[in-house]
């Protein structure tokens, strides 16, 4: 589903990416995880196009992307902090998403609902909490019902009620065969939704596999420990 | 071309929502007014408003634009996540900040020209108009590119001042320095070529071409009394202004293509 | 020719060869009449009489007028000097001629041939005439109390040396010039020793050098004329007690060209005219005790060249209304006065209401300064940068005159009735 080949990214001295190769198969959540400056961010919006690699190649569909932006037609995303227009309202948001995807009729608006948008769509969002802004962020990446999900953090800020109707709509979209790449700083939310991972560290990808192969390679209990037994190593 | 016009509908719908934009229009409009009021007619006022237009517009314009650039971040990443074109995108940013601010500008000069209309030279009125209309388009485009180069927004500012000082001011002091320095050759060429690179002469020479033709025919030099003199002065000048216009503008938007968000 | 005009000149010329003694006899001139030529009923005339000349075509070299006579054209008769001749000659007194159309003198480099030329007469009278190609139009000498008025001249001059003036005048005295219309003539009205003259609602315009242009020519009076796209405008010299009053001076465009230059001119007056559009409005050298007053100067490249030469002169009332430079000077002395004018570029104020500003103006910008040592700096006319050098010698003046100053700059423009 995506493909990334030898991908180096440099932000000046700063070398955030290097020679990142991974496969993301069709229809199974993959998540990437790693400490804070591993580069998951940056991997996540290298695919998005908004940051632009210093090398490498990308593939989403086995079409390399290449200043294109058709393909991100197919993507909903998350991301990590929900940024927005602070003058525009909920419902203006809404409306400029649609219009610029082309006001599509087929629209998956459960979050919308499950979440209790409905009271906030005048608001303008510089009113709104951060996880009310999550709450929306979170809607538009579901809305379209697109192929792959990407997001950054999805329940990070996120009530506890809001965050598993959250996890629960990722399953729902799973089971219907998207492909999921999320990031998260739980490994207990990591090991309930995830299939495959991606480990980074330091820029580079440590591991990459079904979750349960990691765990039985380190005969660790959880991933929670895996994690950490992988990170003693890497410092040891 | 259709994302471009979505963009700046969603443009149009932020800036006139905030309340400097209407602060610009009605700038204008008072000072327009206030001009005639104090009497002198039309022409004095055009004449005045030319100091003001090479003067402010300018400064407006570059740091209202690198500010929204930078004011404009959440709404860059919302969008760019999204099926639409970076340069789409920097177009539809573009117009819809430099349409408004033109706009302003031509409403606040021409609603007080029109009621209190006696008369004024409508050819340096309507080159009053455009000039004012390049400069703002010119240095929008000079804030854009500032402000896709520096992410550092202080940095940025700066910068956008200095740019700004530097076409409105210093510039020019250093072409009468380059006259008093080189005052035993012939300068006119030079000088005529000098001007070209900077847009704030351009436009000031444009209006010069209608408001001070009786002093600037008595001009001597062969090669000024052709070049001001003439359309073909006029013609070069609004051709420059227009290049001025479109290669900032090209060069930010190339900078923008390679940024990250 | 109809028959009864015939028969009238039958009758009119048995009346003249019957009764010799009789005074103010009238003669048809008429190509097929007979009298063909102005010439030959000029032959049978004697003072006093008129010659009517019907329409049509007159070739007959120069025509000396030498008698009182009163020659009335009719329909324009054509008088045509073939590009050779000085067409009219006029040596006697009280000669009264109206209506011609006197048409291709004869260029010379060495006569100042003209349509009518008046030497040393008094009294006579000019009017209606239509002059075309013309090498000088009317040309008065050592005459006195003459009119020409009304007279269309149109010249085809292109280059100075080989070209003459609309309306010439050489020690004349009590000349009354009116109503006339001269084109595209060396200067359109020249006066040279002329005293007591009057020059009246008449347009002068594009001329290859001066519309007016007058030298010696003292206690004349010039009102109500229009000036425009002359070569080099106007231009008066060594002269007192002049008097201009409410004429305009406009579009007198280069390098060499003044609305109105003012040379040694002295104890004269200025007052209500117009000058527009000027590369020069007034320029003024060695000028003294002249009163220069509720003129407007309007969209001129420098309203006013005021040489440190001339002395005494005022200011008084004038509009200054957007001007590239209002006045200009090359010296840091001033010995003239300005007061109560109206500047468009004054920024003051008037707290106390009484329509006069509370700051004094300083017309002379430091630009005008820089522009008079290195004209190409011309270029950054209204510049900010300048705006600026402009503002700072306004405050502390270190290069412009101190004492120019207009000490009560109106506030609002001067009417003028």
């Amino acid at each position: 589903m995506i493909g990334i080949v030898n991908l180096n990214k440099k932000f000046g001295k700063l070398h955030v990416l290097k020679d990142v190769s991974v496969q993301i198969e069709r229809g199974c959540v993959s998540a990437i995880v790693g400490p804070n400056g591993s580069g998951k961010t940056t991997l996540i919006k290298s695919i998005l196009g908004l940051v632009k690699p210093s090398s490498g190649q990308i593939f989403v569909n086995g079409i390399q992307i290449n200043g294109d932006c058709a393909y991100r037609q197919q993507i909903g995303y998350m991301p990590q902090v929900a940024q927005f227009p602070e003058n525009l309202t909920v419902r203006e948001i809404l409306h400029l998403v649609k219009d610029l995807r082309g006001n599509p009729t087929d629209l998956n608006e459960t979050l919308f609902d499950q979440l209790g948008l409905e009271k906030e769509l005048d608001k303008r969002m510089r009113t709104l909490s951060g996880g009310t802004r999550q709450k929306v962020s979170a809607t538009l990446a579901f809305l379209f019902n697109p192929k792959i999900l990407i997001l950054d953090e999805p329940t990070a800020g996120l009530d506890p009620v809001s965050s598993s109707i959250l996890k629960d709509q990722i399953q729902q979209e799973k089971a219907k065969g998207k492909t999921v790449i999320l990031t998260s700083h739980i490994m207990s939310e990591i090991e309930e939704l995830s299939d495959n991972i991606i480990f980074l560290l330091e820029g580079t990808v440590r591991f990459e596999g079904a979750i349960k192969t990691l765990i039985a390679g380190t005969n660790q209990q959880n991933l929670e420990r895996t994690i950490a037994h992988i990170m003693m190593q890497g410092v040891a | 071309m259709k994302t471009i016009i979505k963009v700046i509908k969603y443009e149009f719908h932020d800036i006139f929502r905030s309340k400097w934009l209407i602060a610009y229009l009605l700038f204008f409009l008072m000072v327009t007014d206030t001009l005639f009021r104090f009497g002198g007619g039309g022409n004095r006022v055009i004449l005045s408003l030319m100091n003001l237009v090479i003067f402010v517009i300018p400064l407006i314009s570059i740091l209202f634009g690198t500010m929204y650039l930078y004011h404009s971040q959440e709404f860059i990443k919302l969008l760019l996540s999204h099926p639409i074109h970076r340069r789409s995108l920097f177009a539809g940013m573009y117009l819809g900040l430099a349409i408004p601010l033109s706009l302003s500008f031509w409403l606040g000069v021409s609603i007080p020209f029109a009621y209190h209309d006696d008369g004024s030279n409508l050819m340096a009125l309507g080159m009053l108009l455009m000039s004012g209309v390049f400069l703002t388009l010119i240095f929008t485009a000079l804030a854009f590119l500032t402000a896709a180069i520096l992410s550092d927004k202080t940095k940025g500012f700066g910068v956008a001042i200095l740019v700004w000082l530097f076409f409105v001011v210093i510039y020019d002091g250093l072409i009468l320095l380059t006259v008093f320095i080189f005052a035993d050759y012939p300068l006119e060429q030079p000088l005529i070529i000098l001007s070209l690179f900077n847009p704030i002469d351009l436009a000031r020479i444009l209006m010069l071409l209608s408001l001070d033709i009786s002093a600037l025919m008595g001009y001597t030099g062969a090669v000024f009394n052709k070049f001001l003199g003439s359309t073909w002065g006029m013609a070069l000048s609004i051709f420059c202004l227009a290049l001025w216009s479109i290669l900032p503008y090209i060069a930010a938007s190339r900078q923008f293509q390679d940024e990250d968000f | 020719m109809s028959q009864w005009r015939q028969t009238i000149l039958t009758v009119l010329m048995l009346l003249s060869s019957l009764a010799p003694s009789l005074s103010a006899k009238t003669y048809w001139v008429d190509p097929s009449g007979a009298f063909s030529s102005i010439r030959a009923a000029l032959a049978h005339a004697t003072d006093g009489d008129t010659l009517h000349v019907a329409p049509g075509i007159y070739r007959e070299g120069a025509i000396t007028i030498d008698k009182s006579i009163h020659v009335i054209g009719h329909n324009l008769p054509q008088i045509d000097g073939e590009g050779t001749y000085q067409i009219i000659t006029v040596v006697a007194d009280s000669v009264h001629i109206e209506g011609l159309h006197l048409m291709n003198v004869g260029v010379s480099f060495t006569q100042d041939n003209a349509a009518i030329k008046c030497d040393a007469v008094e009294g006579c009278v000019i009017e209606n005439n239509t002059i075309s190609n013309g090498f000088f139009g009317i040309y008065l000498a050592k005459s006195a109390n003459c009119v020409v008025k009304n007279n269309q001249i149109k010249g085809e001059a292109v280059r100075e040396v080989n070209s003459g003036n609309g309306i010439h005048l050489w020690y004349c005295k009590n000349i009354l010039i009116e109503g006339n219309t001269v084109r595209q003539h060396r200067d359109g009205i020249y006066f040279e020793f002329v005293e007591h003259g009057t020059v009246r609602n008449n347009l002068s315009e594009k001329n290859l050098r001066y519309g007016l242009h007058f030298m010696f020519s003292h206690h004349c009076r010039y009102e109500q004329n229009q000036f425009q796209q002359n070569g080099a405008g106007v231009a008066v010299m060594y002269t007192q007690d002049v008097h201009m009053v409410n004429n305009r001076f406009q579009k007198n465009w280069g390098a060499a060209s003044f609305g109105l230059l003012l040379k040694d001119i002295r104890d004269s007056e200025i007052t209500q005219n117009h000058f527009v559009e000027n590369t020069v409005g007034i320029y003024a050298e060695a000028c003294d005790r002249v009163v220069v007053s509720e003129n407007r100067f309007e969209q001129n490249g420098w309203a006013i060249k005021l040489m440190a030469n001339s002395m005494d002169n005022t200011f008084r009332r004038n509009n200054f209304l957007v001007n590239t430079f209002d006045v200009a000077t090359n010296s840091r002395q001033n010995f003239n006065t300005f007061e109560g004018n109206y500047w468009s570029t004054y920024r003051g104020y008037d707290l106390d209401q009484d329509d006069v500003g509370d700051v004094p103006f300083r017309p002379v910008r430091l630009f005008s300064l820089i522009v008079e040592k290195q004209p190409p700096a011309l270029i950054l006319l209204r510049s900010s940068f300048i705006g600026l050098l402009d503002i700072a010698e306004r405050v502390f003046p270190v290069l412009t005159p101190e004492t120019l100053i207009d000490p009560s700059p109106a506030m609002m423009p001067v009417t003028v009735e």
